[in-house]
């Protein structure tokens, strides 16, 4: 029975994914709400460029989460999609918001308040995205939704109760300065101009200090967990003091760099903090996709539907990563910011 | 999940169909030069970019609301027919990647590459509807599993994909999405060539969206035609219900209008037309058509499911006068008619091919009715038990009112933007 762990493995590898591009998304948008000084303006044009290409192809790995759940484990889906049924909702209007204020604002060349509008649009939804999402996952490892695998996985809970919580909330924080911290790294990326990276720099610094606070009080606040299962695996056996020691390492790495303004690698670094963060949160479930009932082999779908998942995605890998790898390389080699504006005045 | 559905239909066959026009257009420009075709495709590409990415948004929350509104349908088919649904993700990454690539790679990478990578758009955006209508046939008519004590066994999902209502749902809806984004854009297009004759960037925009439409709108009563006989052979209760067939009679007449009682089992006021039921739907016009009457009254669909089958057959039959009076005279001319009233008529031609489009999704997805997958499923055991479904149902709906609004507004911006024309002074445009 390696086959559910498989499919389990490749959807954590996805959200992973999703987390570094999908999360430096967001987190440009929450740099356009806090656009500010004397190059607020050209903050804001930046974050525009910088996402233009890549945003769509970003938030695709989304779906591919969400495909793989309910082709894979299709108990675990419908029960999140009950239990967690208002934050979903309200992070899909986030999403939808966010994607479509921002091309509204980038074909509409000429009205400016107008435009305006939408770009405010565009900045609050994503700074309420990745708060919900954060709430999502914190109340997926909160071990508060109950339902019952020997009555069709009915859910026994309500709809507010397993979110409404502390643990919840302070992972969504969490995540939130987690991307503002990546996309700021990203961006000191994109511009060739000392003064932008400065500004990006000092925003990269401060969400790191967000980063360690919700850090600290999630810790806290999952010792309040209806079951200690995700606190215990988190902070108590041999291989997770491996994620604690790699995910403070490298958080410890990427401040010194910033600090002593060494860009070169900056983007890999910051993206590996992210990633190991979530790589630490998504094996501390194992064996469980929703804790306590729903479990990677009680909700596996039948070997035959799971192998064949795993041949598309094997095709569709060899497909689509080299044509992911094409598109950052045409637009993210090196900053374009600047060359991008001169082309189009 | 309707309401959601039939907006995205419409974003969807946009976003199908508007990448293939773009593509034609800069194919044009590299083998002539001629600016006007850049010119063109960079306009058509924005709006291209508008409608992907609104079609994306509200795709995305398809795939999440079809778990938060069924999670009933996805907890049972989820295995059976999650495949298409991982197909068609791929086949969305594809298009947003080559989406991003060509809409801001203009000037860095060559111009074949960039052709290239519009092709794939319109290809991948084909094929993700190829998948998504993978999933409705299957929905119409199930197989690939066995129901064992209310669960699904012996599941085969390579079995689910090929059902038979694939090939001809596919075919319909695909031409159905060029025809109607076609007819759209022509319309446009016609629009400004009314006030401004003389622009020649419309014309030849004109020119090539009527080349879509011209043959879609002649070979898809054909393709609807292998439809109606697909249905009569699988769903003849559907079939009924878009005849207002109560009687199981042979010889059944093909009835136009009227209004169908499904408590007297009658449609008063419809012209009939003799057999000729019996001949579309089985090829000979003393054919047995099963009426009503033999299937238990509960398993009926409304009769909504008659009107918006006569007003699809309607709109697609205006379309194909419109056609073939263009594709006439192109043929003897080698250009389109140049007359007003060909242009007004294309004006006025605008929305029947989306509201065709609405009307077959009605006629497919209410006759299927009250079954959510046919004849195993019913839709009020699929819906979710969470209370006050009504508050998520009228957000959404205004979701998308206010998304098809923006759209509209942003579109017009574009349209007013159109090369060639007297641009509009920045700052009085401001609508609001």
């Amino acid at each position: 029975m390696t086959l559910p762990w498989l499919v389990a493995g490749l959807i954590l590898v996805s959200l992973i994914i999703y987390s570094v591009l999908g999360g430096a998304d967001f987190g440009a948008g929450v740099w356009d709400l806090f656009a500010t000084g004397p190059r607020a303006r050209r903050q804001r044009d930046l974050v525009a460029q910088a996402i233009g290409p890549v945003w769509e192809a970003n938030h695709v790995w989304l779906i591919v989460v969400v495909v793989l759940l309910f082709t894979g484990f299709p108990p675990a889906f419908s029960v999140l999609s009950i239990a967690l049924h208002v934050p979903l909702a309200l992070m899909l209007l986030g999403i939808v918001a966010r994607a479509s204020a921002y091309v509204f604002r980038n074909y509409h060349e000429v009205g400016d308040r107008v435009q305006q509008r939408w770009g405010n649009v565009f900045a609050y939804a994503s700074v309420a995205t990745p708060i919900l999402l954060g709430i999502i996952l914190g109340a997926i490892s909160d071990g508060a939704i109950r339902a019952d695998p020997d009555d069709e996985f009915r859910v026994l809970t309500g709809f507010f109760a397993p979110w409404l919580r502390v643990f919840p909330f302070s992972v969504g924080f969490f995540a939130l300065s987690l991307f503002a911290f990546l996309a700021a790294v990203f961006l000191i990326h994109e511009s060739s101009d000392p003064e932008l990276r400065e500004d990006f720099r000092t925003r990269a610094l401060i969400s790191q200090g967000g980063v360690v606070v919700f850090a600290v009080i999630a810790a806290f606040a999952s010792q309040l967990g209806e079951r200690e299962h995700f606190s215990e695996r988190l902070l108590g056996s041999w291989w997770s003091w491996f994620f604690f020691a790699a995910a403070c390492v490298i958080a410890l790495l990427s401040t010194l760099l910033l600090w002593g303004r060494r860009y070169r690698g900056m983007r890999i670094v910051g993206g590996a903090q992210v990633a190991v963060i979530v790589a630490g949160w998504g094996i501390a479930h194992q064996p469980y996709l929703v804790a306590p009932d729903v479990t990677i082999e009680n909700a596996a779908a039948p070997p035959i539907t799971l192998e064949l998942l795993v041949w598309v995605l094997a095709g569709g890998a060899i497909l689509l990563l080299p044509s992911l790898y094409y598109l950052f390389r045409v637009f993210k080699r090196q900053p374009a910011f600047e060359e991008l504006r001169r082309k189009t005045p | 999940m309707g309401i959601s559905l039939g907006f995205h239909i419409i974003f969807a066959a946009i976003g199908i169909a508007m990448p293939l026009l773009m593509v034609i257009s800069e194919a044009i420009w590299l083998k002539t030069k001629a600016p006007h075709y850049l010119d063109l495709t960079k306009a058509w590409a924005k709006g291209t970019a508008v409608l992907i990415a609104i079609g994306a948004a509200s795709g995305t929350v398809l795939s999440f609301e079809l778990g938060l509104l069924f999670p009933g349908f996805m907890r049972h088919a989820g295995p059976v027919i999650g495949m298409p649904f991982s197909l068609e993700g791929f086949a969305f990454f594809a298009e947003a990647i080559f989406l991003g690539i060509y809409l801001f790679g203009w000037n860095r990478i060559r111009p074949a590459l960039h052709l290239a990578s519009g092709v794939i758009v319109a290809a991948a955006g084909a094929l993700s509807a190829v998948f998504v209508i993978t999933v409705n046939a299957w929905m119409n008519h199930p197989r690939g599993f066995r129901i064992e004590e209310g669960r699904f066994v012996d599941i085969d999902p390579w079995v689910a994909m090929t059902t038979p209502f694939a090939l001809h749902q596919i075919l319909h809806m695909l031409v159905a999405a060029y025809l109607a984004t076609g007819i759209l854009v022509a319309a446009i297009h016609a629009w400004i060539l009314l006030r401004h004759p003389e622009n020649v960037v419309h014309r030849k925009a004109l020119a090539i969206a009527m080349a879509m439409v011209i043959p879609t709108a002649i070979v898809q009563p054909l393709v609807g035609d292998l439809a109606s006989r697909q249905v009569a052979k699988y769903q003849p209760l559907k079939l009924a219900a878009m005849e207002a067939q109560y009687k199981t009679e042979a010889r059944a007449p093909l009835r136009i209008g009227g209004i169908p009682n499904h408590d007297e089992r009658e449609a008063p006021f419809a012209i009939e037309i003799p057999g000729m039921l019996s001949f579309l739907a089985w090829g000979d016009t003393d054919a047995v058509v099963q009426g009503m009457e033999d299937f238990p009254r509960e398993n009926w669909p409304p009769v909504v499911v008659h009107y918006a089958f006569q007003l699809m057959v309607l709109c697609g039959i205006l379309l194909l006068l419109l056609s073939v009076w263009a594709g006439w005279v192109w043929v003897r001319k080698k250009s389109l008619p140049q007359s007003r009233a060909f242009l007004w008529c294309t004006v006025l031609s605008a929305p029947l091919g989306m509201a065709a489009i609405e009307f077959g999704w009605i006629v497919t997805e209410v006759g299927r009715q009250p079954w959510v997958i046919y004849e195993v499923m019913r839709t009020a055991d699929a819906v979710t038990p969470m209370p006050g479904l009504i508050v998520p149902l009228v957000v959404s709906c205004m979701v998308y009112i206010g998304l098809s609004i923006a759209v509209i507004a942003v579109l017009r911006r574009q349209v007013q933007l159109a090369p060639g024309l007297p641009q509009p002074e920045p700052a009085e445009a401001d609508p609001s």
